[in-house]
């Protein structure tokens, strides 16, 4: 179904990272959407324990290429992606793959807040149950109280679990959201535009947060705010019309950038 | 817009002139005219749809007073006192049908004739006899006394009682006569005649006269049709638009099955009476004029409906919804079962009972299956023969007896009651998942 012969040899390059070895190796990844390619052989790795930022102008792919990642490209009707994605050295788009398995191990986070329209208990528990983590419930508490503490939001929350996730404000709804996802436990968390939608101070709230949660999790964050590339990430990763143009620490990208487009892109020439 | 600007920044300033006059800023007096002509449309806009609004709601309202006045009377009966002395005879049994004549003769001392008689025997419905004996059933001891008894006046009684005919009707005698009158003029005089309510109406099966006809018997067929209906298409129905809106693969086949469920909505309800003859009476060998076989014709009807229901609000669910679970790793039935279905249900249950209340009215299929039958017994279990409530409505309406037309007023109201709760519950379903979620 998904293309895999044209599946490139994936280049096991020792990684650039300090002493870990890479969490997602991707190598000649090509997206299709109905036939129009979105993606043209991407070569990236993720680095344990970085925030990642994917950064470029609308319709560059950097979403599309964070959505490989977990294959939520899955549901998407028309979409083909081939190359090869390496999670832990096992191919994500392999045969043997469960998706359901990997997404438990790759959250992620999406541009709009999304919470279910469920009580925030359920919200949190929902994954731990859907995947039977927990087998009594002061467990799953357990669970629910040290996620929503991770995301920042047990203070705010504690005394209305019960009540509905959509009744929060939009900062809270993202952390929400942040609190539903490493609730499993994953390894990665995607993060898709988390902060467009939210005010500045929320935006501070979930930045700071990435912070944290980075010592647990590798965290890959698709933003429009080079400001926010800037001051979460370690690494950054410059995508435009497409292509993968420039990949390094973030702050050799954005001060001494080796391509011009990157250079014109960070200094606002274009985007 | 934005080629013009582009242009005119680059223009010499000359030409930019020029161009400014034909863009010339529109006169006060330019802006009023249009204006006035923008408001005069919206006010001609807002009339025309609150002179429709009210035009149908004359229309609803002429057709809810025709209803009700002609129908009001069905739930209300004449009943007649005579004193009757009941006396066993021969074989055990008392002779109901003489006692009454005797009564009726004790009550008018001047009855000689054999015409006046029978005459007079006429007020008294023909059931009256065997209301009697019911009577008699329950308390054995009446037997041997005289006793005052209320019974069911004749259906032309009970129509002059309550109104229903004219002058003109009256006239030539051939529907009461000038003695009939004048002896239902004494009964009134002496408060020996009565209107009551009419719970026979609503207790009792089909019959072929008016004063004993009920609807219980139709009221139970549509119930136990509505529940074969309800508990085939439902099921089928939301699984069917699950399968299609969110597993099945999108290409030309499901395509051409979505055109042709679209399509069968607007089949006319005939053709699938037809093919309930050919296929369930005729090839499965199913009892005719049952419930069971009803519903499930108006399942197949009702299908299309709660298919295209539940994929619209299957539809309207936002998408975040289903990214979300599937980020959170639940499987496509998981997405579905946990998230999108419950937050369909509102529109999935008013598309149901949408469907339903049409299926309720319904008569056309059911004629075909033979459930236009006349049936005076109430039907016990879904494969007794039987009937349902606009078949009824029509079988009365079809009568030449008078006494009918009433019968098809209160049966109508009855109905549409019927359809009222059906919405109202409806409507407080979807209140009621709508706050849940």
């Amino acid at each position: 179904m998904y293309g895999l012969e044209n599946q490139v040899t994936a280049t096991v390059s020792a990684s650039d990272g300090p002493g870990h070895p890479a969490k997602f190796l991707c190598s000649g990844v090509d997206v299709y959407y109905s036939g129009k390619q979105a993606l043209f052989s991407v070569d990236l790795d993720i680095q344990p324990h970085d925030v990642t930022a994917l950064i470029g102008p609308s319709g560059c792919g950097k979403s599309t290429f964070l959505r490989c990642l977990n294959r939520m490209n899955d549901v998407i009707d028309g979409c083909t992606v081939s190359g090869r994605i390496l999670l832990d050295g096992i191919d994500i788009y392999g045969p043997e793959i469960d998706v359901v398995h990997l997404r438990r191990q790759v959250g992620m986070v999406f541009q709009k807040p999304n919470p279910f329209p469920k009580s925030i208990y359920d919200n949190v528990a929902y994954g731990p149950r859907i995947h039977g983590l927990t087998s009594s419930k002061s467990d799953l508490d357990d669970i629910v109280v040290t996620s929503l503490q991770r995301a920042g939001l047990f203070g705010e929350v504690k005394d209305r679990l019960d009540s509905p996730g959509t009744s929060l404000s939009g900062g809270q709804q993202q952390r929400l959201c942040i609190a539903r996802a490493i609730a499993v436990n994953p390894e990665v968390i995607l993060m898709d535009e988390p902060c467009s939608a939210l005010d500045p101070i929320a935006t501070a709230k979930v930045e700071e947060l990435l912070d944290e949660l980075r010592r647990n999790y590798s965290i890959v964050i698709v933003t429009h705010s080079m400001q926010q590339a800037a001051r979460v990430s370690q690494r950054t990763a410059f995508f435009h019309l497409g292509q993968l143009i420039e990949v390094g620490d973030t702050e050799t990208i954005f001060t001494s950038p080796r391509d011009e487009r990157t250079q014109g892109y960070i200094t606002g020439r274009f985007g | 817009m934005t080629d013009t600007t582009a242009q005119s920044s680059v223009m010499p300033s000359e030409k930019r002139q020029s161009q400014s006059v034909g863009n010339k800023k529109p006169s006060a007096a330019m802006m009023a005219r249009h204006m006035r002509a923008r408001r005069r449309a919206e006010r001609r806009f807002r009339w025309m749809g609150i002179v429709a609004v009210s035009g149908a709601l004359g229309f609803l309202l002429f057709l809810l007073i025709s209803i009700f006045s002609g129908g009001w009377s069905a739930f209300l009966a004449t009943e007649i006192r005579l004193d009757i002395h009941l006396e066993t005879k021969k074989d055990g049994m008392p002779d109901y049908r003489r006692a009454i004549r005797e009564a009726l003769m004790t009550k008018f001392p001047d009855i000689q004739s054999r015409k006046d008689i029978m005459s007079v025997s006429k007020l008294v419905s023909k059931a009256a006899p065997r209301e009697l004996a019911l009577r008699v059933a329950d308390d054995p001891d009446l037997i041997g006394q005289t006793q005052s008894f209320w019974l069911p006046a004749s259906s032309v009684v009970d129509i002059f009682t309550k109104g229903g005919f004219t002058q003109g009707d009256l006239k030539g005698d051939h529907l009461l006569s000038e003695h009939q009158r004048a002896w239902l003029a004494t009964l009134s005089a002496d408060e020996d005649m009565r209107l009551v309510f009419n719970s026979r109406f609503l207790t009792s099966g089909d019959s072929r006269e008016p004063e004993l006809a009920g609807i219980w018997g139709a009221i139970v067929g549509s119930f136990f049709t509505i529940m074969v209906t309800l508990l085939l298409s439902f099921p089928i129905g939301v699984t069917a638009a699950i399968y299609l809106e969110e597993l099945a693969p999108r290409n030309r086949f499901t395509d051409l099955i979505e055109i042709n469920i679209n399509n069968l909505a607007a089949v006319p309800s005939i053709v699938f009476g037809l093919l309930g003859l050919a296929i369930f009476l005729n090839f499965m060998d199913l009892p005719r004029s049952a419930p069971l076989v009803g519903g499930m014709v108006l399942a197949l009807m009702t299908l299309p409906t709660i298919i295209i229901a539940t994929r619209a609000s299957l539809k309207a669910v936002p998408p975040s919804i289903r990214e979300a679970a599937f980020g959170m790793g639940a499987s496509p039935l998981q997405v579905v079962g946990h998230h999108v279905l419950p937050l369909a249900m509102p529109g999935i249950l008013t598309g149901t009972i949408v469907g339903l209340s049409q299926a309720l009215g319904e008569t056309a299929p059911l004629l075909m299956i033979g459930m236009v039958a006349f049936i005076v017994d109430i039907p016990a279990t879904p494969m007794d023969p039987s009937t349902v409530l606009p078949v009824q409505i029509f079988l009365w309406a079809d009568s030449p007896e008078r006494g009918f037309i009433e019968k098809v007023g209160g049966a109508t109201m009855v109905l549409l009651m019927f359809l009222v709760v059906m919405n109202s519950l409806a409507i407080y379903l979807r209140k009621k998942f709508e706050r849940r979620w």
